[in-house]
């Protein structure tokens, strides 16, 4: 890993606008309110794209590491600067690319919406959080922007708050991340007790004078802050719910940036807190393949399309959270699939998107089918998407999620199978998702009449279909993600060599392709029922995603409930007698000081008489002590 | 032998500031006996904000000039170090702003009845107490002087220039009259009560000393045996008379009285530069010429320091007036600022503890001229809506008022990102610092009672139901720029407050002259 340097000046000490764009934008369209309606779309999607801008020329700087610092809070405890290094360009350039075009997409996809300035300016406000989050120097401010994709996150699940659902899947997702970010914080005590600082280059260069039990600690304390925000087990209820938010904010926000927080914050602090081999790592990787077949078979049974996609994201986050355990070797797999799936997600959710906009919203993909030939462009770039993320050799999928699944065959062949068996699972749901929307027979209601969505959400479409393509053979092949990451996060001994045909690779086709027979049997050939059959006891289970709901009621939920009783019983009867206590204390004695003031002058006199008299009486005896 | 009287050198330049002021205020005193009455406010306000921008440029200019001075001036009369400057660059501010906040709230004739005729007809005449002007630039003269003063001979005499004209000001209350007039009274005499105790002290110290200077009262500390007593009764009868002037217990009594019963604006002053001036000569006394006896007198300012900011606290919490509250928050922060003077006991003199205290002095400062310029706003028929009923659901009547209001108080109670955060942070960080940690855990305490009452205010303005009849909002333009100007100053100190932290620990670098 390279050293930080300090940077000021040039473009690189500009970097700071790319926050500054989208936050100011956020602030005008809130504050502004209804003045702003007409032209404040336009203004929440120059933003972003102005970001993108800047991030563009951060790119083609030099590469290096640079710490620009801007605002010293308290000195040497509280500091605002951004590291702009390949890692957080990478990511500031997903943001803000896969951002616009979603921005762009969101013009057409809310035109109809009374709010749609509301919608910007919190779009907007995401953005500005989330560059904020991957460009801090340090975790105290890392934890702002965590705090703010949060609030924009929850904002915008519940933007439609006259829906009961929204407004429940919004407080779900809001309180779910409260857990994963009390994790985060004493992670964060733990690390300032430990090293006396927040910052990334102390934290990082004194990592390994630390003992390892603090270490393991405070890995653990971030994991589940990642846990939180990346919707890994065991903190994955909410993603689902989150669906309920429009669909643009579920692109950008569920499925391509925002959920890909708890990657970049195991990979930033990979090398300090989670290098191969250590307890943390392998919990990281643990959790990782729990998810990433969670996620995939709760994908299986979904009918609403976005629940299914919800599902794949999970999954798809846990193959890269896998990766991300695994130390310098996957880090650029990790970041190389979470880019290429930021492209490919995108493209199915606005897809999806597409596809409820011609159909009134309407999200069962049972009352969908044969959409292909009226909606030509929202299908082949879904279907480019589709075969993008089930691995479809040369799209962009198959070099990152391949390269995924052989660097955890190298490192552990239980790892490595499991991946292998999720990505046969991939092929299977992604399948019955494009069979059951854009194939089979018409099982529309009547009062729908598809039809193909205006230019301004399908240009978005075709330029993340053509990025799923080719991104992930750039990104890959001759290691160019790996190289240019390295200064930033290190590079794995050997540079691994791209195998067309390795063993692995081909097995896994093999259940890709399997998978993919066994969805065309069932929902592609076969007549897809509109109102979903009772299904086996293995249907129920992923249909109630994996019973987790129940699980965490039963868990957390009932005992969580007793002990708030025990506790507001204890604040009653304890905390409040001693604080009512202590506040009438001082208001009594407030009450009884303030006879002392008569209003009579003489009255006053003779205190400053008394007062005198003390005075030098204690000046005398502490004089000649 | 002939003596020869040798002309006392004076650097004129360096005096500069003082010397415009009192100037000023004497054309001033020439413009209200020469000219007609309708001219005389046409006259007299743009003589007084001219002449304390013009002192304050002064101030910036000699600093500009020659760098920071450290040297007696006028005979050893008047100190010109860094923190007499950047004091006097803080008292002439808040003058300014001060003055700007002076309406029409002043009686309009001495004698006349509110109301009546005669009242009516001075009105018509464009009649209206113009020497208001002269007055407070006296006062502000005053200020200038007291706090750097190098002996005790001129720090009495700038007591009294600053006292006198404050006396009269704060009676001349155009409603609420009675009130007024017997805030007049009590300061005027409780102020010449504890003006004896200050003169007291001088005599005692001059006694032990031979000397009013301050530096040679310092040197005879550790040559004069055995008159130990004159040494610390005069001691802690001077400390009286400073204690008096910043309020501190059990000293504090005439603070809510007056704060209320003073014209705003007047009070706005008071509780800004009166404060720092006091805070000057403090600082003066207590480590120039009693510097050597730091283990004698910071247990007896330990004591004054924990009452002054938890009586402070607790009695502000059952005020029912906000003007009344506002002062006992006065004694509350001057309490908090005392932290500091004790842990800086030191020959060493501590520079970061200085600093500290300037840097909380302009914080609090503009705060407190700030939220002393929206009382003047809040207006019943009958003058100003001080009881904090008649607050209730500002929030909804007149949200940026109450917003602003809501932000001085929230920087009084210290939140971050105001400047009453770095204030606070200063100050008491200079306490941990000097080790007077039980100190600072008290003033913690009482900030978290201090933060009740400035928080139910806002809670009050914001959450509780306007009353039909509430008060209405008058908004003169000068206010609203004085007040606008202090919410900025406010965040600005909140959120960048290293320039004023640097000047402020420049200042303080160059320490008191000796």
């Amino acid at each position: 890993m390279e050293p930080i340097v300090e940077h000021s000046g040039g473009v690189i000490g500009a970097s700071w606008l790319m926050i500054a764009f989208p936050l100011a934008s956020a602030a005008i369209l809130l504050l502004g309110g209804r003045r702003t309606n007409a032209w404040g779309h336009l203004l929440g999607v120059f933003a972003p794209v102005a970001s993108f801008v800047v991030a563009v020329m951060c790119f083609l700087q030099p590469s290096g590491r640079y710490d620009v610092g801007l605002y010293d809070f308290i000195p040497g405890v509280a500091k605002v600067g951004l590291l702009i290094d390949p890692l957080s360009i990478t990511f500031a350039l997903l943001i803000t690319g896969v951002g616009s075009l979603i921005h762009i997409y969101s013009i057409g996809y809310m035109a109809h919406d009374p709010e749609r300035r509301r919608f910007f300016a919190y779009l907007n406000l995401f953005v500005a959080a989330m560059l904020l989050l991957v460009l801090a120097d340090n975790y105290l401010v890392l934890f702002l922007g965590w705090e703010g994709v949060g609030l924009a996150s929850y904002l915008l699940i519940g933007f439609w708050q006259f829906k009961p659902t929204a407004a429940t899947a919004a407080k779900k997702a809001f309180v779910v991340n409260r857990v994963g970010d009390f994790g985060f914080l004493v992670g964060l005590f733990t690390i300032f007790a430990t090293f006396g600082t927040f910052a990334f280059g102390p934290v990082f260069d004194n990592a390994a004078k630390a003992s390892n039990g603090t270490l393991t600690a405070i890995g653990i304390m971030l994991l589940i802050g990642a846990c939180g925000k990346s919707a890994q087990l065991p903190l994955q209820s909410w993603l689902l719910d989150a669906m309920e938010g429009p669909t643009p904010v579920s692109a950008l926000i569920h499925a391509a940036t925002m959920v890909t927080a708890g990657v970049y914050l195991v990979v930033r602090s990979g090398a300090a807190f989670f290098p191969e081999g250590a307890t943390a790592s392998l919990i990281v990787t643990i959790v990782g393949v729990a998810t990433l077949l969670a996620g995939a078979i709760i994908g299986t049974a979904k009918d609403d399309i976005k629940k299914a996609l919800a599902g794949s994201t999970m999954s798809q986050i846990g193959y890269m959270m896998l990766a991300a355990g695994l130390g310098p070797a996957g880090y650029a797999f990790a970041i190389a699939h979470l880019l290429t799936h930021g492209f490919f997600k995108a493209d199915l959710f606005l897809g999806a998107g597409s596809v409820m906009h011609a159909m009134k919203d309407e999200v069962n993909m049972r009352r969908y089918g044969a959409l292909r030939a009226l909606m030509p462009v929202t299908f082949i770039t879904f279907f480019i998407g589709y075969l993008a993320i089930i691995g479809f050799p040369l799209l962009s999928g198959y070099f990152t999620k391949d390269g995924i699944i052989e660097t955890a065959m190298d490192s552990n062949a239980i790892l490595g199978w499991l991946a292998v068996i999720g990505a046969g699972i991939t092929g299977f749901y992604m399948s019955r998702v494009v069979f059951m929307t854009f194939f089979g027979s018409k099982r529309w209601a009547d009062d729908v009449h598809p039809h193909e969505s205006p230019s301004v959400m399908t240009w978005p479409l075709i330029i993340l279909s053509i990025g799923s393509i080719f991104l992930g053979g750039y990104l890959i092949l001759s290691n160019r993600l790996m190289v240019y990451l390295g200064p930033a996060v290190g590079l794995p001994e050997a540079l691994p060599q791209f195998h067309p045909f390795s063993p692995t690779g081909l097995a896994t086709l093999a259940l890709v392709a399997l998978g993919a027979a066994i969805a065309w049997v069932r929902y592609g050939s076969a007549e897809v029922p509109q109102v979903a059959p009772r299904g086996s006891f293995l249907t129920t289970f992923a249909r109630r995603d994996l019973y987790g709901d129940a699980l965490n009621e039963a868990l957390l939920m009932r005992p969580g409930q007793w002990l708030t009783r025990l506790a507001v019983w204890f604040d009653n009867k304890g905390v409040d007698g001693v604080v009512n206590g202590l506040a009438a204390g001082i208001g009594g004695s407030s009450g009884r000081l303030r006879r002392i003031q008569t209003g009579f002058v003489r009255s006053y006199a003779l205190s400053i008489f008394v007062g005198a008299a003390v005075l030098v009486g204690a000046w005398y005896v502490v004089g000649n002590l | 032998m002939t003596d020869t009287i040798t002309a006392p050198t004076i650097e004129y330049l360096l005096l500069s500031p003082l010397l415009v002021v009192f100037g000023a205020a004497i054309v001033g005193v020439l413009v209200e006996a020469f000219a007609p009455r309708y001219l005389r406010a046409a006259f007299q306000v743009p003589l007084t904000l001219l002449s304390l921008v013009a002192a304050f440029a002064l101030v910036i200019f000699v600093v500009v000039k020659d760098g920071v001075p450290n040297k007696a001036a006028a005979m050893g009369a008047v100190a010109a170090d860094g923190p007499a400057l950047f004091i006097w660059g803080t008292i002439l501010l808040l003058a300014f702003v001060s003055v700007l906040l002076i309406g029409d709230d002043f009686v309009p004739s001495a004698v006349a009845v509110p109301g009546s005729v005669e009242e009516e007809r001075a009105v018509s005449e464009g009649a209206a107490h113009t020497e208001v002007y002269p007055l407070v630039l006296f006062a502000v003269g005053g200020m200038l002087l007291f706090a750097a003063s190098n002996d005790l001979l001129v720090m009495f005499v700038a007591l009294e220039v600053m006292s006198l004209p404050l006396y009269m000001l704060c009676g001349l209350a155009r409603r609420r009259r009675l009130l007024s007039q017997e805030a007049a009274m009590k300061y005027f005499l409780l102020g010449a009560f504890s003006s004896a105790f200050f003169l007291y002290g001088t005599a005692l110290l001059y006694g032990y000393a031979g000397s009013i200077d301050l530096s040679k009262i310092s040197t005879s500390l550790s040559s004069v045996g055995g008159q130990d007593s004159l040494l610390f009764i005069g001691a802690a009868v001077l400390g009286v008379g400073l204690f008096f002037k910043i309020g501190a217990v059990p000293f504090q009594m005439w603070k809510p009285d007056v704060y209320q019963g003073a014209p705003t604006p007047i009070t706005a002053l008071m509780a800004s530069g009166t404060l720092v001036a006091a805070f000057g000569a403090l600082l003066r006394v207590f480590w120039v010429a009693l510097g050597n006896l730091e283990w004698d007198w910071s247990p007896v300012v330990w004591a004054v320091a924990i009452l002054t900011m938890v009586v402070g606290a607790i009695l502000a919490i059952t005020q029912t007036d906000i003007k009344r509250m506002l002062a006992y928050s006065s004694i509350a922060h001057a309490g908090f600022i005392l932290t500091a003077v004790v842990a800086t006991a030191g020959a060493k003199q501590n520079s970061l503890a200085l600093s500290g205290i300037l840097f909380y002095l302009v914080a609090y400062g503009l705060t407190t001229v700030g939220a002393f310029g929206v009382v003047t706003m809040v207006r019943d028929p009958g003058g100003e809506a001080w009881h904090l009923s008649r607050w209730a659901g500002l929030g909804k009547r007149s949200p940026k008022l109450a917003m602003v209001l809501a932000f001085f108080l929230l920087a009084m109670a210290g939140i971050p990102l105001t400047s009453g955060f770095f204030a606070k942070y200063a100050v008491f960080s200079a306490a941990v610092s000097g080790g007077a940690v039980a100190l600072v855990v008290v003033g913690v305490v009482a900030s978290a009672i201090a933060a009740f009452f400035y928080v139910r205010v806002i809670v009050l303005m914001f959450f509780s139901d306007p009353a039909a009849d509430g008060p209405s909002i008058v908004m003169p333009i000068a206010t609203r720029g004085v007040v606008g100007f202090a919410a900025l100053a406010t965040v600005v100190l909140g959120v960048f407050p290293q320039p004023v932290l640097d000047l402020a620990s420049k200042a303080a670098q160059s320490l008191f002259v000796r």
